[in-house]
């Protein structure tokens, strides 16, 4: 502008010498400078507007705008990792309590196995005793056999069936008016069998003991035999029994 | 009037070549353009006024162009080339609405 503006009649204090066709000339030349220029211009203005229309933003933007769209794009990247990470933290912990309430069932499924062999309500396998009681002269009473079982209770048998009967806690050996001995109310009479599962060499040993039961039964005109065994089965069980008024107290 | 046909001529041959802009031209373009229209302002104001001259619009043109190139050119080696953008394309601005101003004086009486 101020050049154009301030620019007075410079042309014509230009040197008069100039002949008119060489004004002409120049004129001419002069017009066709404007004239490209001008062209350039709009050739420049329609490539630049095409240009910033078409391209997407990240091309035309400088270095300093790139690297905070960069920054900004690696705090959101930290972010979602950060994301990533608790989620995947969390997966973990829903994994390990997972883990853990079926290693718990598990364990309970065991407990619930162990008491189900001591409680009587499951058969039990294992090494035991199997003791044959005879009693030809009918002079045991029911606390004689009471006294074979609780030896061997005592001697930690944690399996016994009497006949076939399943011993447990409960167990009672009555007799009635005419001396049937009878366990939990079944009749049994002799001779009587008894398998016990624990280790054979102490329950032999205390049943055998002197004074003991095995003696006690000699002396009534019996016999008390004890066979160990590596391997025995007791498959008589009990019902489960329902306690009436006892429940169990937290702990 | 040359002038004028000349500039729709590179219109129109834009809009048929559509070229693509070499990539370090990119930053100069939009200001080069700039530069360029206040130059033409000023012509087209001084031709008005009827002190018109074509040396002094070419030489004002190209150096306007030059100049504003070079001033974004030094901005981007010294890391202020957004800011130096924006400066040039205010001044150069203010100078098109001047020139506009006057050449609406001119036309318009007003």
């Amino acid at each position: 502008m101020d050049e154009t503006a301030t620019a007075d009649t410079s042309t014509d204090s230009a040197p008069d010498a100039t002949t008119p066709k060489r004004r002409h000339f120049v004129h001419i030349s002069a017009g066709v400078i404007i004239a490209v220029l001008t062209a350039l211009l709009g050739f420049a203005i329609v490539v630049q507007v095409h240009q910033n229309s078409r391209n997407d933003n990240l091309a035309n933007l400088r270095d300093d705008d790139l690297i905070g769209i960069l920054d900004d794009q690696n705090a959101r990247a930290d972010r979602l990792r950060e994301q990533i990470a608790q989620l995947e933290q969390t997966v973990r912990q829903l994994q390990g309590s997972g883990n853990r309430s079926a290693a718990a069932r598990h364990q309970a499924e065991q407990d619930a196995k162990a008491l189900g062999v001591l409680l009587g309500t499951l058969p039990a396998d294992g090494p035991g005793v199997r003791v044959t009681v005879t009693d030809p002269q009918h002079h045991l009473t029911n606390e004689d056999l009471l006294d074979v079982v609780e030896e061997l209770r005592g001697a930690g048998a944690e399996a016994i069936q009497f006949g076939s009967v399943r011993v447990s806690t409960t167990t009672a050996f009555t007799e009635d008016a005419d001396h049937q001995v009878r366990v939990d109310g079944t009749a049994v009479v002799a001779p009587y069998e008894v398998l016990a599962i624990g280790d054979p060499k102490t329950l032999d040993t205390a049943l055998n003991i002197p004074g003991g039961v095995a003696d006690a039964v000699r002396n009534k005109g019996g016999q008390l035999h004890v066979d160990e065994q590596k391997r025995l089965t007791i498959a008589a069980t009990r019902p489960l029994p329902t306690p009436t008024y006892a429940v169990p107290s937290g702990h | 009037m040359i002038a004028a046909l000349a500039l729709i001529a590179g219109v129109v041959a834009g809009l048929l070549l559509r070229p693509t802009v070499p990539t370090w031209l990119e930053p100069y373009l939009p200001i080069a353009v700039v530069a360029a229209l206040d130059a033409v302002f000023g012509g087209i104001r001084a031709r008005l006024d009827n002190v018109f001259d074509s040396k002094v619009f070419v030489v004002s043109f190209v150096s306007n162009v030059l100049v504003a190139a070079l001033i974004v050119f030094l901005g981007d080696k010294l890391g202020v080339g957004s800011q130096l953008s924006t400066a040039v394309v205010v001044v150069l601005g203010i100078r098109i609405f001047g020139n506009a101003a006057a050449i609406r004086r001119r036309v318009f009486r007003a």
